[in-house]
């Protein structure tokens, strides 16, 4: 059976897309930063779908530790999907460095530092599929989450950058840039109901783009042209608005 | 966040902040750092028992946690709901040991309702299949308990609304099947007297209940079908089914997609009965074989059928009252059907021995019926009350909306052990619900 490593494992994001995965017959590997916390996902697992899980203690900011928590994973994974992030307090981390730095390293640093080791593996084995859970945050700068945003922006930047490079090892590297999704990240904000997605929704376009070598997923749809639209504001106008 | 919460009748409807968790520590932080908060499944009990000023989703606390398919135990965390176990557990060969008209509910909910389904004469109510299950109290403490541990907790709990704290996990013990499907058999009676003898003569099946239309009056006062059913060996099935005896055909589900004017769920009904009671067959016994879905969860079929009441919502009137008390039952559906405001269906249902603390089924006969919002209801439904308790009945806590306090502390028998037992357990009145302090059960 082929088999999915995904960082970030707690999510309501992740949850959704492991128990995806595991209905298509995928072994699980479930990172995260308390891998104890992630058991009853993992008996959730085996008993739903059938397949083997595990749970593996994984800190994406702890960077040092990577090399060693790839190595010692049970089977090398054919899948690896990134799904760990921090919304972060935008207006204590303008001025709190530490806030502002778990934002970065959350979301950019650590994601850069965990797929280069996985992309290094999978081009020496000449296949492999790097999935990474960006942003729309990252397309364009708003005074309300610059800081989330600008971290993202340089994971979707660098998701592009490895897809050029391992295009011709047979490695397949795509981007999720979700709109709003109904999880704990987001339960305290109102959220527009048509513009939110519910996870199990993401897990399903997640899984169908994959098995479609998609390059870019946005889910939902409406996003891509909403976003297009945000990108056309001229500078002049943008930064007069108050979003 | 403030959101717009209502449970299924659509009334009441209340501001609350919902708080969805998915691990066991961040729930126990929050249970202990707050007051006035009230675990909330998936919304189907029909009035405000999980309403209060601050919610705990348990909708994503939903991990099935151990299957053992040869003595059928089911082990999951309380937010799994019950149509998803079924889809682990039929095609091993088990179904629930109890299962109300709806398998949209969740696990906490089977338990805090204690719910009873068509077999209770034969099965009793759920908690008597639970083997253990683990609370958060209200100082944060989790505690397992069972028919013989902590078993104040377990009582106070089977039955309780919520009001002991936050049900985690539930271990509960499973029915063996052969097949997915019913042996049903549908039986006419032309009135009340008939159809409650009936009851008793084909009481020995598992499953029995009867629609009863409240419009007719005179002769056909009552007038009903009774549904019995058994779980069908293999033999009993066609070809085509006995090719997978444990595996439903697929089915598409229809929506009702927003409020509608409350005529046409009562229209909807209307020819539903018509059509089962004239229709194509004359016979006064039908019998035939159906996959369990329809046998079980017939409205299941029309996703948010509680729209057909529209935006005013409607209240669901569900008594029970003792077996020497039947004329009771004669009295309150004269005055229904005099008012003609109920629905036009009503479910009737014997229930066996129960013996339990605070659970609504006791031995006689139970009566549901929709009411939809409007003015005079109100006064109206504590007549019916006044009646209720006159008989020697209670109402059921799962699909109160309103009833007065004097009316449960009056008919719940056990009422002032089980708010002592909530005391001890509720520390700081951490769990209030808009129904705890109706009922003066919590401050
Ligand atoms: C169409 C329909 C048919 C029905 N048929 C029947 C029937 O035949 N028999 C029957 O008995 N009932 C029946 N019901 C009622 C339903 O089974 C109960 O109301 C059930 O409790 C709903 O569960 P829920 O998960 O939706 O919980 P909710 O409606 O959200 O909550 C119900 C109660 O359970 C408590 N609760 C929920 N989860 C937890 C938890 N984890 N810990 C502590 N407390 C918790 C809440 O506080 C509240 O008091 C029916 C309902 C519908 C809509
Ligand atoms: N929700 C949205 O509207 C939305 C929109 C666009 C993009 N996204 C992105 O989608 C992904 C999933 O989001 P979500 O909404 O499900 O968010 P979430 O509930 O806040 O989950 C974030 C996850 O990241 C993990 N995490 C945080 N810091 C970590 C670290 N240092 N090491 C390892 N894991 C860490 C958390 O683990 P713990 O369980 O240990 O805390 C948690 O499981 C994120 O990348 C998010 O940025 C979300």
């Amino acid at each position: 059976m082929p088999t999915v490593l995904l960082l970030g494992a707690g999510s309501d994001m992740a949850v959704a897309i492991a128990r995806k995965f595991a209905a298509e017959q995928y072994d699980i590997q479930l990172a995260g930063r308390n891998a104890a916390a992630l058991q009853p996902l993992q008996q959730d697992l085996q008993v739903r779908y059938g397949v083997t899980a595990t749970t593996h203690d994984f800190d994406a900011t702890s960077f040092g530790s990577h090399p060693a928590f790839y190595n010692s994973l049970p089977v090398q994974p054919d899948v690896t999907i990134c799904v760990f992030g921090y919304l972060g307090d935008q207006e204590k981390a303008q001025s709190n460095w530490e806030e502002a730095a778990a934002i970065i390293n959350t979301n950019f640093t650590g994601a850069v530092s965990i797929l280069n080791i996985v992309a290094d593996s999978y081009a020496a084995k000449g296949q492999g599929t790097i999935i990474g859970i960006s942003s729309v945050a990252g397309e364009r700068g708003r005074q309300s989450n610059y800081i989330y945003g600008s971290a993202k922006a340089g994971f979707t930047a660098y998701l592009s950058g490895l897809r050029n490079r391992l295009f011709r090892s047979g490695v397949h590297v795509m981007s999720v840039q979700p709109g709003f999704v109904n999880t704990r990240m987001t339960q305290h904000l109102t959220l527009p109901p048509l513009l939110t997605a519910q996870p199990e929704a993401v897990a399903t376009a997640v899984f169908k783009a994959a098995k479609k070598k998609k390059n870019i997923l946005y889910v939902k749809w409406h996003w891509k042209y909403i976003m297009l639209i945000i990108k056309s504001i001229p500078e002049g106008v943008f930064k007069k608005l108050k979003l | 966040m403030q959101k717009r919460l209502a449970n299924w009748g659509n009334y009441p409807a209340v501001a609350s902040d919902e708080n969805v968790f998915t691990q066991e520590a961040q729930l126990r932080k929050f249970v202990v750092s707050n007051t006035h908060m009230i675990a909330r499944g998936n919304g189907r009990c029909y009035g405000d028992a999980s309403l209060g000023e601050h919610s705990i989703s348990m909708l994503r606390y939903d991990k099935v946690l151990a299957f053992d398919k040869e003595n059928g135990i089911l082990e999951a965390q309380a937010g799994v709901t019950l149509d998803q176990i079924l889809d682990i557990i039929v095609p091993h060969g088990w179904f629930l040991p109890v299962t109300p008209g709806t398998k949209y509910i969740t696990l906490g909910g089977a338990v805090a309702s204690d719910v009873h389904g068509k077999n209770h004469h034969v099965d009793g109510s759920f908690s008597g299949h639970i083997i253990d299950m683990d609370i958060i109290t209200g100082n944060g403490e989790t505690i397992c308990c069972s028919h013989t541990a902590h078993t104040d907790l377990f009582w106070a709990t089977c039955g309780g609304m919520g009001l002991t704290g936050v049900i985690t996990r539930i271990k509960f013990s499973l029915k063996k099947i052969s097949t997915a499907y019913i042996k049903q058999t549908q039986i006419k009676a032309s009135n009340l007297e008939e159809v409650i003898r009936l009851f008793d003569e084909y009481k020995h099946y598992t499953y029995s209940m009867a629609w009863i239309d409240c419009l007719q009056k005179g002769d056909s006062f009552g007038r009903s079908i009774l549904i019995v059913g058994e779980h069908a060996a293999p033999e009993e099935l066609s070809a085509k089914q006995k090719e997978a005896p444990l595996k439903l055909p697929a089915k598409r589900k229809l929506s009702v997609p927003f409020n509608l004017p409350s005529f046409v769920l009562n229209t909807f009904t209307v020819k539903a009965f018509n059509w089962l009671y004239y229709g194509k067959n004359y016979k006064k016994e039908m019998h035939k074989v159906i996959p369990y879905e329809p046998f079980f969860y017939p409205l299941d079929a029309i996703l948010h059928w509680n729209r057909g009441y529209g935006k005013a919502g409607f209240v669901q009137y569900q008594f029970v009252l003792p077996l020497n008390k039947k004329e009771g039952l004669v009295t309150i559906l004269k005055r229904i059907s005099d008012k003609g405001w109920g629905s036009f269906l009503a479910v009737l249902k014997v229930f066996g021995q129960q013996d339990s603390l605070i659970s609504f089924p006791m031995e006689g006969y139970t009566l549901a019926l929709d009411f939809p919002v409007r003015n005079g209801l109100l006064p109206f439904l504590d007549e019916l009350d006044e009646i209720v308790l006159q008989y020697g009945g209670r109402l059921y806590l799962s699909k109160d909306a309103r009833m007065k306090q004097e009316i449960f502390w009056n008919s719940y028998p056990n009422a002032a052990k089980f708010a002592a037992i909530v005391q001890q357990y509720n520390t700081n009145n951490r769990f209030v619900s808009l129904q705890s302090e109706r009922l003066l059960l919590t401050k």
